[in-house]
């Protein structure tokens, strides 16, 4: 197994513990909506994103359009077209159109973080590596919630809610610490996420477009005000 | 679900997901000259992870003050760059330190 493979597969790791937590919610919230376990298992495996697949839920056993599904899935989603487009520049030689095309795929939140805070360009090796946990962890999350929600003990259930919280923080404080643009626009962010949570008005935001609000603004500031930043970034 | 009312949105929710993923990696992949528009998209990422972690986190157990120990974990942890898994597990731990605490002094 090549080196970075071996890479990939370690710092997904971390994201395939947090996605089983996760993901085990969701597992048990799809079949106490009416949901099959196998169906359950079959949105996650085909979509790997929290907050569309929890959208997706109620919009389903509603008997939703398909119009509407696809409406609000291009809304919560639309934060991954940024993602990718920002990714794009992280990637090396080895990433043809279809190594591009597999990768996409699993290209989430946390998958997308940890990728883009590698230092220089990344290439298939890591990026096949780094796909494998993540994605194993949320199906497999996903069937055991489904399965045997029920029997995990509470207060295991809560305390695994915070993984997903605490990886990200580990993703952006050290940046953040180290260079002033990254720590500009971490709370330019963070203060924008504050309002549309907590301003009335603001609040009725749906949370995918306020995620993709709060970032295009903290991002577009950060680059006018320290524009020559970029490829330490 | 019955199945054949079930097949028709997985494959809407799946396909739109991955189209809005795959697109911008595969069609659009001009090299940006703007240097505006490289940091730009340079800063995304911390812009989303900051936004999407406050003030969730502190919803993420279901009681503030458990969240909040866990919190306080993770970012001492984090600001001294330990790893992903490290800070992940830790914050997790305090959190349920936190919960038997107040279960023994509620």
């Amino acid at each position: 197994m090549k080196a970075a493979f071996r890479q990939g597969i370690r710092h997904g790791i971390p994201i395939g513990l947090g996605y089983l937590s996760v993901s085990f919610a969701f597992g048990m919230k799809a079949v106490g909506d009416g949901l099959t376990v196998l169906q359950a298992v079959l949105i996650s495996m085909t979509n790997l994103t929290s907050a569309g697949q929890l959208a997706a839920l109620p919009l389903m056993v509603g008997g939703a359009s398909l119009a509407e599904m696809a409406l609000t899935q291009l809304t919560i989603n639309l934060r991954y077209a940024l993602m990718s487009l920002s990714l794009g520049r992280k990637l090396d030689g080895s990433m043809g159109t279809p190594q591009r095309m597999i990768f996409s795929f699993a290209n989430t939140d946390e998958i997308f973080a940890v990728s883009s805070s590698q230092p220089g360009k990344v290439g298939k090796h890591y990026l096949y590596g780094l796909m494998a946990a993540p994605w194993i962890g949320w199906s497999l999350g996903t069937f055991l919630g489904a399965a045997a929600g029920a029997l995990l003990p509470d207060f295991v259930r809560t305390a695994l809610g915070i993984a997903i919280y605490g990886m990200f923080l580990a993703i952006i404080l050290p940046p953040a610490r180290k260079r002033r643009p990254v720590r500009f626009v971490v709370l330019a962010a963070v203060a924008l996420s504050l309002c549309f949570h907590y301003i009335p008005e603001l609040n009725t935001v749906s949370s995918g477009f306020a995620i993709i609000i709060c970032s295009v603004l903290a991002a577009a500031a950060g680059a006018w005000r320290f524009p020559a930043e970029e490829d330490a970034a | 679900m019955k199945w054949s009312v079930f097949l028709p949105y997985l494959a809407v929710t799946a396909g739109v997901t991955y189209l809005i993923r795959m697109l911008p990696l595969t069609v659009f992949r001009r090299e940006i000259k703007s240097r505006f528009i490289r940091s730009f998209l340079a800063y995304i990422p911390y812009a989303v992870l900051g936004a999407m972690t406050f003030p969730d986190v502190f919803y993420s157990t279901g009681d503030l003050r458990t969240a909040a120990c866990g919190v306080a974990v993770a970012v001492l942890l984090a600001w001294r760059d330990r790893s992903l898994l490290t800070v992940a597990v830790a914050a997790c731990c305090a959190v349920a330190l936190a919960q038997g605490f107040l279960l023994m002094f509620p």
